[in-house]
């Protein structure tokens, strides 16, 4: 087993490369010469070159990204062009905002998505069931940002009952968790509920059930143990989109997270900001990948027995 | 030679016959299912609205044309959904906004179709080094959430609806090179194939007329429900600023405006997000169908 | 029937339907069936895939699912207990306690995210109460009685072979010592070699455990190893029945003669297999006569008018034929 972490540590080395080097290039074409532009119209050619050198712009791409990842594993993603600012500082500031968003985010989809879905298959072509697929059909067919200025128009505004953004305290959280979560909570419920029609299937069940195992325990003992398998799978690749989704929660309700931290940086070109943003989500989300491909070998003793070997 | 030619006929003949019956079956099935149809029709007349609105608008004067004496009045038997901070008729706007957001969306998940099968199915079929490669340059592409790298690549490009269509669709690029290679892998040791492969069929040629044909239908699925998330897609990065430029009546970009008038003009919010929602809808309940309908689990 | 036998009886079933209602149509798998089983003895029932063996064997557990299934019955009582009327919570005490069943195929009957020795130990733990320290350990012991090292209880069913799965979930059946034992097809996903070891085991503890138990199976050999008596299933009922001697040597039913005339015969393997031509009919459009009459030899014309009822030839030995009307008729079976 340790082993097995330890294999899936190393492979994840050259997708980190691989991912750093992508948004690298992409942000080198995005940010075409920055240098110009910083330096002033009036600048001397010698002037160019030595902020051209500060800026750590000098040499061909390969070179600088090779730079950029000798300053990465010591932990410096470079200064912002508009703040002046320590990048990885300013990420680690934001980072904890957005991951509060993304617990919850996910928390209230499971808890909402995984009961919701057991019912549904429990009682196929129930009524239950057929709102619940419709609910989830529409949950799934909304733009989240959309979805945010609904909340905002009749939560906020109307009502009165949470703020329209920032964020103070825990009831300014409550409105983009809705937002961000409505979508995956959609996913999963449709993901639990056709999970759980395959297992209900299953001859097993039916040993269960000829042992005398009680309705109850059938479901939630040996069906849903089984479900979990391919509902853990959507969690992982579920989690990436989560943290997108967020980038639009966070612009609705000004949340200051790492989601509004790239689109204002965007916005003012500043690519340092932009570059290193990326490439820490994107570590943040392989690295959720491999604990939840760890958690799977928990939950099914067939992958286990796969790393062990 | 002349009698292998004449099998090789025969069944080709038979292979088509199937195809066509499965076609049949499948669409008797999606008649069953009226999730599926109500989809389909609203589909059709979204679709139809897109093509005739040029016909039935007049680009300049009902859909960007300014006139400031009407702004910002609430919904009225003039104007249906209202108007917007620029006079403008939102009805008419979110009419012709149907032919963005329809356009980005199918183009979009055509690059990544285009992108995603070739590499999918050559990764598949060539295995190998090839196949390691690619699929780690997949796993990347999905480690990076999607609307992250569609901003991304915008960026990178500028803003245009064309790059748009390309930063969505490379966006969404993973997710098809996963199903082409999981369908290759699956009908590549099929007898057909190696009997393809053994009176010497080039590979390209295998892969074409044989292998794709069999994963077709886990394709169209993934496409039709695809443009839906396209189009959402396209719609967020619109409304962040990112899509097609003003003053093209985009419905994220409406979106985006009306978001500054929501306290006092909230229609101005409404109307562009239920028209986004009722398309990816009907795409969604399409999709559905056509993938009940061919899974042969819940044929019994 | 004497006192003393009605005692003894395990199983008593009377006029048993069950029909699935689905898109398709009505399937009637078992139409009309009684079945007695008394203590210690070991009914086959045979006849070929589809011919409502399984559907008899869940609808005793009460495990039908439903829907689509619905299950009709004028009496089902297992040791003089009512099971009809039971509800759900009670059916629970049943199951697993005082029936088990084991089921056709081992690969997928054991749940793959428990260990075995979990999944033994579960109806321990629901019927007879004891800790789970104390379960495990009964477990262990149940392993052992099948064959299988008590070591093996913490591993899962995907490191067992098929042949040890079975004997698994005999293990599971057997736990809390049921007084009637459902075994379906117990031996047909096993190899030839695996088979013989399985009944043999089934055989054993059968006699340790004093259970009555009916064996479904398609395989005539399994019911000659272990089976008292017989019942001869076609299309959901019962065309005949006897003890293992009647059916097997004073074969009645044309039906009954067809699946022995489809065996192989070694002293003679120049002689052509005589396979019963056609198919089973359509369970969603039974004909009005006798199920069987399309593919008979035998057939009359009565045969096409009216449903044979069972009928008595000797004490213990019953047909469902309509050509015994005529005191002169008898089939031509070989003698094995």
């Amino acid at each position: 087993m340790y082993r097995y972490i330890l294999k899936r540590l190393l492979m994840l080395i050259p997708v980190l490369l691989g991912v750093a080097f992508l948004i690298f290039a992409i942000m080198d074409v995005a940010a075409g010469d920055p240098v110009y532009s910083v330096a002033g119209a009036d600048a001397t050619p010698e002037q160019i070159e030595a902020l051209r050198e500060k800026m750590g712009l000098n040499g061909s791409l390969i070179e600088r990204y090779i730079r950029y990842i000798g300053n990465l594993l010591k932990g410096d993603l470079g200064t912002s062009y508009i703040s002046k600012l320590d990048v990885m500082k300013v990420y680690l500031q934001r980072l904890p905002n957005t991951l509060k968003l993304a617990t919850l985010t996910m928390i209230v989809a499971v808890g909402m998505a995984i009961p919701l879905g057991i019912t549904a298959a429990v009682h196929q072509n129930s009524i239950r069931d057929t709102t619940s697929m419709v609910l989830a059909l529409i949950g799934l067919s909304m733009p989240n940002f959309w979805l945010g200025l609904l909340l905002i128009l009749f939560f906020s505004l109307k009502l009165g009952w949470f703020p329209t953004g920032g964020s103070e305290g825990f009831r300014s959280i409550v409105l983009p968790a809705i937002t961000v979560g409505t979508s995956l909570a959609a996913l999963l419920t449709r993901t639990t509920r056709s999970s759980m029609l395959d297992v209900l299937r299953q001859d097993y069940l039916r040993t269960a059930r000829a042992k005398g195992v009680s309705e109850r325990n059938v479901i939630q003992k040996h069906a849903l143990r089984n479900a979990l398998i391919p509902i853990i799978t959507i969690f992982g690749v579920q989690f990436s989109n989560v943290l997108g989704g967020s980038v639009l929660a966070e612009t609705v309700f000004a949340w200051p997270g790492v989601g509004r931290l790239v689109v204002d940086a965007i916005d003012q070109r500043d690519i340092p900001t932009v570059t290193g943003a990326l490439v820490m989500t994107t570590m943040l989300v392989t690295i959720v990948n491999l604990l939840v491909d760890l958690v799977y070998a928990f939950v099914d003793p067939r992958i286990k027995a796969q790393y062990t070997k | 030679m002349e009698i292998n030619q004449t099998n090789r006929n025969q069944q080709r003949a038979t292979k088509l016959y199937k195809k066509r019956s499965a076609l049949e079956d499948v669409w008797r099935q999606l008649r069953r299912n009226k999730g599926a149809i109500i989809g389909l029709i609203l589909i059709v007349v979204i679709i139809l609205v897109a093509i005739l609105s040029p016909i039935l608008l007049d680009y300049d004067k009902d859909v960007i044309g300014q006139h400031i004496k009407q702004r910002l009045k609430p919904p009225s038997a003039d104007h249906w959904f209202g108007t917007d901070e620029l006079g403008r008729d939102i009805f008419s706007r979110v009419i012709y906004g149907a032919r963005y957001s329809l356009a980005v969306g199918v183009v979009a998940v055509f690059v990544a179709l285009a992108i995603g099968i070739t590499l999918g199915a050559a990764a598949g079929y060539i295995g190998g080094k090839f196949e390691n490669v690619v699929m780690r340059i997949c796993d990347i592409f999905s480690s990076i959430p999607s609307v992250l790298m569609a901003i991304a690549v915008v960026s990178a490009l500028g803003k245009s609806t064309f790059n748009l269509m390309l930063a969505v669709g490379i966006a969404s690029t993973a997710p098809f090179i996963r199903v082409a290679r999981a369908a290759v892998l699956v009908v590549h040791d099929e007898e057909y194939v190696e009997a393809a492969r053994a009176i010497g069929m080039p590979d390209w040629k295998i892969i074409w007329v044989h292998i794709l044909p069999n994963c077709l239908s886990q394709i169209i699925v993934q496409a039709t429900l695809r443009v839906g998330s396209a189009i959402i897609a396209a719609a967020q990065l619109s409304f962040l600023g990112l899509g097609v430029p003003a003053p093209a009546p985009e419905w994220g970009s409406m979106l985006s405006a009306g978001r500054q008038y929501i306290r006092d003009y909230s229609y101005m919010t409404l109307f562009p997000g239920l028209a986004i929602m009722l398309t990816v809808l009907s795409l969604n309940m399409l999709g559905d169908g056509i993938r009940d309908a061919l899974d042969p689990k819940l044929k019994r | 029937m004497t006192n003393q036998e009605a005692n003894d009886l395990i199983l008593d079933i009377k006029n048993l339907k069950v029909r699935y209602e689905t898109q398709d149509g009505i399937v009637r798998a078992v139409n009309g069936i009684d079945l007695t089983l008394r203590k210690k003895r070991t009914l086959g029932l045979v006849g070929e895939t589809g011919a409502g063996k399984t559907t008899t064997a869940l609808a005793i557990m009460r495990l039908v699912p439903d829907p689509p299934g619905i299950v009709e019955c004028d009496k089902l009582e297992i040791s003089g207990q009512d099971i009809l009327s039971l509800p759900e919570n009670k059916l629970e005490h049943v199951r697993g306690n005082d029936i088990s069943m084991i089921f056709q195929d081992p690969m997928t009957a054991l749940n793959p995210v428990f260990t075995v020795g979990d999944q033994i130990a579960e109806s321990l733990e629901i019927h007879e109460h004891l800790s789970s320290k104390d379960a495990k350990e009964r477990a262990g012991d149940m392993l052992e009685l099948v064959g299988i090292p008590r070591e093996r209880a913490n591993e899962y069913p995907h490191q067992f072979s098929g042949g040890m799965k079975q004997r698994v979930v005999i293990a599971i059946a057997l736990a809390c010592n049921p007084q009637l034992l459902l075994a379906d097809e117990p031996t047909t996903a096993l190899d030839v070699t695996i088979q013989a070891q399985v009944l043999e085991l089934m055989n054993e503890l059968k006699e340790k455990y004093d259970t009555s138990m009916i064996m479904i199976t398609h395989d005539l050999g399994c019911v000659a190893e272990v089976c008292d008596e017989v019942a001869v299933m076609y299309a959901g009922r019962i065309v005949e029945e006897g003890t293992l001697e009647d059916v097997f040597n004073r074969t009645l039913h044309p039906y009954t003669e067809g699946l022995f005339n489809s065996l192989p015969n070694i002293k003679d393997r120049k002689a052509k297999l005589k396979p019963i031509k056609g198919l089973m009919p359509d369970p969603t459009n039974l004909p009005v006569g006798c199920s069987f009459a399309p593919r008979c030899n035998y057939v009359s014309d009565a045969c096409l008018k009216a449903q044979p009822q069972l009928r008595s030839i000797s004490q213990t030995h019953r047909v469902a034929c309509t050509a015994y009307d005529n005191p002169e008729f008898h089939i031509e079976r070989r003698i094995l």
